[in-house]
């Protein structure tokens, strides 16, 4: 049968990283559905191995550990084949009201947010791992480019570093037709507020800002990185693709 | 007792420090707000090295109902 399906990820390689949980295991899991190869990457070894266990297909690999740590990202660089694609979205959350976003805090969550993904972006760009025509995405956030939410300057200047990177980065790859885009999702039902320093009447109060009425799912968030993946978004680099229920309408 | 309300009074800036006492029902001074909430947080992990969680300001009336829920967990 012939299907026509200009999102189709069919013989490409995508490393997904953040794959054990949240956002990044359903773009794993979409993305095995549209027939790319994986390799998923987490700290957490039975989640990772969950999220493995639910990929469709079974050419797929993972990797195991915390990608800050310089030794990792090599030890993962050397093992992994030449990819077509690069999914971004370990990522962290820390409410402080600014006056307690010491240096320290401030670090720890750009070290997660902002570092890691750009320097395994280089890396993967040094070793020629990221084949000619290859995307680039990062998971962004309506946070530190449209908005802020109380308590979350560190997140929300993590998050603006991350546009300023694909555009700085587009511009300096696009040579090699290499592509970088970002998502910014609004609040998604994942279990990034389980900490519970947000409670959940909160949360509720805070659903009712988005003009439809909830949050998003972690796979409405995979359908648009699929987009910027395929062969679909030849032509789009540089760009934010905000998923936000509306929130940033008003 | 005393030193948890003056860490928590420091958190305000318009509500005079002689409004805070054991028995202060905090979340109906004026000043409280969730951004406050988050700031109570922060305060009593940096200075009891503990982990407080929304739910706990929910459910504390008093700052003394707060200060017990502090040193339970230390």
């Amino acid at each position: 049968m012939n299907t026509f399906n200009p999102f189709s990820l069919e013989g490409k390689t995508i490393l997904i990283t953040g794959a054990s949980s949240g956002i990044g295991k359903a773009i794993a899991i979409a993305c095995s559905k549209m027939g790319a190869s994986l390799l998923i990457s987490g700290r957490n070894a039975p989640r990772l191995q969950e999220t493995l266990l639910a990929l469709e297909g079974d050419n797929h690999k993972q990797f195991i550990g915390d990608l800050t740590q310089t030794e990792i990202l090599s030890a993962m660089l050397e093992e992994m084949p030449v990819i077509q694609g690069v999914v971004h979205s370990a990522g962290i959350t820390k409410n402080l009201p600014f006056t307690f976003a010491t240096g320290e805090k401030m670090e720890e969550i750009m070290a997660v947010n902002f570092f890691a993904p750009a320097e395994l972006t280089r890396m993967l760009l040094k070793a020629k791992k990221l084949e000619k025509g290859s995307s680039i995405v990062f998971i962004s956030s309506v946070s530190g480019v449209w908005c802020a939410a109380p308590g979350g300057s560190m997140y929300a200047a993590s998050k603006g570093a991350i546009n300023g990177l694909v555009k700085g980065l587009a511009l300096d790859v696009a040579p090699k037709s290499i592509r970088v885009n970002c998502v910014n999702p609004g609040v998604i039902e994942t279990h990034i507020f389980d900490e519970g320093i947000i409670s959940p009447e909160q949360l509720e109060e805070n659903k009712k800002q988005y003009p439809l009425k909830r949050f998003g799912t972690p796979e409405e968030v995979a359908f648009a990185v699929i987009y910027l993946l395929s062969d679909a978004s030849a032509w789009v680099t540089g760009s934010n693709l905000l998923i936000d229920g509306g929130l940033t309408l008003q | 007792m005393e030193a948890f309300i003056k860490h928590f009074a420091a958190q305000f800036d318009d509500t005079e420090v002689s409004e805070f006492t054991s028995t202060t029902v905090f979340k109906d001074l004026e000043e409280w707000s969730s951004l406050m909430a988050l700031s109570v947080i922060a305060m009593v992990d940096e200075e009891y090295g503990v982990k407080i969680k929304g739910e706990d300001i929910r459910n504390a009336k008093t700052i003394e109902d707060l200060y017990n829920v502090v040193k339970s967990k230390q």
